[in-house]
């Protein structure tokens, strides 16, 4: 399995190899290289972004959540899809008519000065970070589950450096095409594992959901079709609106998905890229959620694990000495097979179960597959923030050569790649999904106020935007820190999802800031932006 | 011609009081302010009734399939049947802004 798995992997990397030489001559500029001189069609946008979106967070982390939480996992899917209302309606062509490069462009459009620049190009910062880690994470636990023999940190090399030639040389076009090859893949993959999944049951769906009603786990009677699996207990309901506030909002704020508007001629063509992601992304999730109920049903939440070797389990119970007693049990009633809950796994294991291990193969070459695209894409989004916001306009402030800039943004993708592969290791045993969670709050909370506000109320004003995102920024990862996920059940703030409380007050923030200091010289130059954003004059070309 | 390059700032606060101008922007509130407000609505309603009326929640609808699960489902037909609406209705908002900028175009070069 692990020889047909790297084959097929090869496959996908040489072909996306060759579309990286084929780009390469074209992202010597500033344009060529953010935004594949605007030269995205709709169409082929939509795909990308659906590329970007349905990484493997998407892929590995709702199957398992669905898997194991039924109704509380599809949530997370209903939450993603709904979400690009709110990009549609109010970001994708304003900010396509307004912004050059980064969303950053498009908040200092008129709040000039170095302070705003700065705070919003550390948030973008962060949040791609959070997110790199989440991709990372879901590299991880595919690579102790497919290839054992290739070993962790051999492949995460590999994935990191792959990612760097595409971001280096072949720049925004490259890994545009890349996530377009990437999202048919994927599609594929989880509509064929779908359609396996319903021919399991004679294709009733009737049948299927009988399944998903009645499971039994361990002797006990399970509904996968009820709600309350996740969230439940004194908070449950508290802290589904709390995610679902941030999966909502933070999409609108994501810097890797925002950056692609750059990438298409015109306003319009931008529209069509989110149509079309809508689609696709849809189609997706309800696949997601018949592979997830699969998973439960067919392959069995209690099999769906990790399988460890001795020395794994030895060097587990190391590091989790208080796990010893349960490992044991496990590892006597399973076979070497502990179960995680939340696991990523559940994918490729309904794969085996279904096709065996040439299927198993193919899905897990595709999952590899989406996270190089999604690295990549988190990549080129980190090295823009960091050469375009900070370098060109905070410390060259705008003078310097366009060869300067591409050779600080190509140096920023490296920085990233060889910071990502430190990162990934060590990071494991966290559900993907949920670390994604995480990165949405901070995207909702210190960004997407400050995107809205200025482009829609005329007298927001530097302070409010300096406030707005500084008390969403810190808000969110404060409460992110004294939270169950980090302090487990001595956390201070009892939510999972810091939305709730941090997305009020990053809009509080920006409000306060701008009715204590008002900032004439913004107000002055709200009816250009204004006037931009709506038409299109003057747009980016 | 690069208009932009054309707007000294008295333009571009007469662009934004043009009465052309303010009628897109009314047009296009008129449907995004509306469709924002039901879609979050619509939203958080799935939420906020699994905390409040569970037993709801938890009744089955159609064979094993809870009332949750089909207002979920149905979650994913209203983001779609939004975004053809407005996708159809954007067509106008195109027309309005590309008759605003030929006008201001001519206007400018005569």
């Amino acid at each position: 399995m692990t020889t047909q798995t790297l084959v097929m992997f090869g496959v996908f990397v040489a072909i996306t190899l060759v579309v990286t030489y084929w780009a390469a001559g074209q992202s010597s500029t500033s344009r060529g290289f953010y935004a594949a001189h605007r030269s995205i069609s709709g169409i082929q946008n939509g795909w990308a972004i659906a590329g970007d979106y349905m990484s493997a967070a998407s892929f590995l982390g709702i199957t398992g959540l669905i898997a194991f939480g039924g109704f509380d996992g599809f949530m997370y899917a209903v939450g993603w899809l709904v979400a690009y209302l709110a990009v549609l309606f109010l970001i994708a062509e304003p900010l396509r008519n307004a912004g050059k490069y980064t969303i950053v462009d498009v908040i200092a459009f008129r709040l000039r000065g170095r302070g705003v620049r700065a705070i919003a190009a550390i948030s973008t910062l962060a949040i791609t970070l959070f997110y790199m880690i989440a991709q990372m994470v879901g590299a991880g636990s595919v690579v102790d589950l497919l290839l054992p023999h290739v070993g962790y940190t051999p492949a995460i090399v590999i994935v990191g450096i792959l990612m760097m030639v595409y971001v280096l040389f072949g720049g925004m076009l490259a890994t545009t095409w890349v996530q377009i090859i990437k999202a048919a893949l994927l599609l594929f993959t989880a509509l064929t594992l779908s359609v396996l999944v319903l021919a399991h049951y004679g294709f009733s769906i009737a049948a299927f959901l009988e399944a998903a009603a009645h499971l039994r786990v361990e002797g006990v009677a399970t509904n996968l079709l009820q709600p309350g699996a996740i969230f439940n207990g004194t908070h449950g309901a508290l802290d589904l609106i709390s995610l679902s506030l941030a999966l909502i909002l933070g999409t609108a704020g994501l810097p890797h998905i925002l950056m692609r508007f750059f990438t298409v001629p015109t306003a319009k063509a931008a529209r069509s890229s989110v149509a079309w992601a809508m689609v696709l992304i849809g189609v997706f999730y309800l696949s997601t959620s018949v592979l997830g109920l699969g998973a439960a049903t067919i392959v069995g939440q209690e099999h769906i694990g990790k399988r460890i070797t001795d020395t794994q389990a030895i060097r587990y119970i190391i590091r989790h000495p208080a796990e010893q007693h349960d490992l044991n049990n496990d590892l006597r009633k399973n076979g070497y097979l502990v179960p995680v809950r939340n696991s990523n796994l559940a994918a490729p294991l309904l794969a085996n179960a279904l096709g065996g291990g040439l299927l198993t193969a193919f899905v897990s070459a595709v999952a590899f597959a989406t996270i190089l695209a999604v690295v990549a894409g988190l990549t080129i989004a980190a090295s823009s923030a960091f050469a375009h916001d900070i370098w060109w306009s905070l410390v060259r402030n705008g003078a310097g050569e366009e060869q300067e800039y591409v050779f600080v943004a190509r140096l920023t993708a490296v920085v990233v790649g060889l910071l990502s592969i430190v990162l990934s290791i060590g990071l494991r045993e966290q559900n993907v999904a949920f670390l994604v969670g995480l990165a949405f709050a901070v995207a909702a909370s210190a960004n997407v106020p400050a995107l809205v506000f200025a482009l829609l109320w005329k007298r927001f004003s530097r302070a409010g935007a300096i406030a707005g995102m500084l008390c969403g920024l810190i808000s969110s990862l404060a409460l992110i820190v004294v939270g169950p996920a980090v302090m487990g059940t001595h956390a201070l703030f009892p939510l999972d999802n810091p939305g709730i409380v941090s997305i009020p007050l990053g809009c509080i923030g920006a409000i306060a800031g701008t009715l204590l200091l008002r900032d004439p010289e913004s107000e002055a130059m709200y009816a250009q932006l204004h006037v931009r954003a709506e038409t299109g004059i003057g747009a980016e070309v | 011609m690069q208009l932009h390059h054309h707007l000294t700032p008295p333009e571009w606060d007469r662009l934004a009081g043009d009465p052309d101008f303010r009628a897109l922007v009314a047009a296009k509130r008129r449907f995004i302010i509306p469709a924002t407000i039901f879609f979050l609505l619509y939203f958080f309603a799935l939420p906020v009734l699994l905390g409040i009326a569970p037993a709801l929640m938890r009744r089955t609808v159609a064979g094993p399939l809870t009332f949750a699960f089909a207002f979920a489902l149905s979650e994913f037909a209203m983001a779609w049947i939004l975004l053809v609406l407005y996708v159809l209705r954007a067509r106008r908002f195109d027309e309005m802004a590309e008759a605003l900028v030929t006008r201001t175009r001519e206007r400018l070069s005569a």
